[in-house]
């Protein structure tokens, strides 16, 4: 992965436009969170798989970046996003990484399912 | 000595920071190892440091990497059951139970080594921790091997007592650090804090884990 170009994000955001797709969204603080810190709490979601379609997908903000993803019924929105690949694949990664270089975000879109 | 150990643990990497200098002197002793290895670890929040890893490739780093280690630990006898990070909670415990009661029927082991349920801090340990002593539970008193569990939670002193267990890993110590040193997605951020000196929470973390492994022996209530 690299740092995210905005640019290049956003053109490629705008060729996924109008197709179906497949989603990966996660967030996550860790799963030992509370255990190194008792004030945290553990929290993450993610949802693997997810078909969606948007109309508009727009790359923002001045590093880490968001992604807003408009679709007829509702959004996606991931927030933290600082390194993206365009893989081997044709799925456009991104993901955000702490200083550690830990996984806090991943927004992923892909045309074909990922893998379980 | 042992004739057969069974380890059984959801994520590479999960058996040589909590049981690699445990597993090397099985190893040394001659004492086949079998590891049944619930996940890839696909989920993982660590990714190398600085980072190489992307979400999608991560399981198939993982599972390299949880080869290289267990030819560090020697451990000749590798298996996944090819569950999903972070799910194992919400699979069905009876079935996770009866896969792993075919592994013990077939390699017949003289002790298994797991995660203590409810006391092993991430959902997928305790999960397998769960499943496994499920499995042993459904043989015969007479014929259930040991179960040692480890037990990570802050409480686990006060709630099971000292370790029934205590095993002094100081002779395979070298061996367990680089079985942790081979799963360096994981293990990379850790070991420059470990080696840098300077932060001596990460050291005396890593100081803890060269030099002895706790195991709790489970409790079957019949």
């Amino acid at each position: 992965m690299e740092r995210i170009v905005k640019d290049q994000v956003q053109s490629e955001l705008d060729k996924y436009a109008n197709q179906d797709l497949y989603i990966h969204l996660e967030t996550t603080n860790g799963a030992y969170a509370t255990h190194n810190s008792e004030s945290k709490m553990n929290v993450g979601a993610y949802i693997r798989n997810g078909k969606i379609r948007y109309e508009r997908g727009v790359i923002t903000g001045n590093g880490p970046h968001r992604v807003g993803l408009k679709m007829e019924n509702g959004w996606v929105y991931a927030e933290g996003l600082t390194d993206w690949e365009l893989d081997s694949e044709g799925r456009l990664l991104l993901a955000g990484h702490d200083e550690l270089g830990r996984l806090a975000v991943a927004l992923e879109v892909s045309p074909q399912p990922f893998r379980m | 000595m042992e004739r057969h150990v069974l380890v059984v643990l959801p994520h590479p990497d999960d058996e040589s920071f909590g049981a690699g200098g445990t597993i090397a002197l099985h190893r040394q002793a001659g004492t086949p190892v079998t590891y049944l290895c619930g996940t890839l670890g696909q989920m993982g929040r660590n990714m190398g440091k600085p980072f190489f890893a992307t979400r999608e490739r991560l399981p198939d780093i993982r599972k390299s990497e949880l080869e290289a280690a267990c030819a560090v630990l020697d451990i000749q006898d590798l298996r996944f059951m090819g569950l999903r990070d972070k799910t194992v909670e919400f699979e069905d415990p009876e079935i996770l139970a009866n896969r792993i009661l075919a592994v013990i029927n077939e390699v017949n082991p003289t002790l298994i080594i797991t995660q203590y349920p409810g006391f092993a801090v991430h959902p997928d340990h305790n999960a397998m921790g769960h499943a496994t002593v499920l499995a042993v539970a459904k043989l015969p008193k007479e014929s259930r091997p040991p179960v040692h569990c480890m037990a990570m939670a802050r409480n686990r002193f006060d709630a099971l007592g000292r370790p029934d267990v205590v095993v002094d890993i100081t002779q395979t110590s070298k061996t367990k650090l680089n079985a942790i040193r081979a799963h360096r997605s994981q293990s990379e951020g850790l070991l420059q804090q470990f080696e840098s000196g300077q932060d001596m929470a990460a050291k005396r973390r890593v100081e803890q884990f060269l030099q002895q492994e706790m195991f709790w022996l489970y409790p079957f209530e019949d």
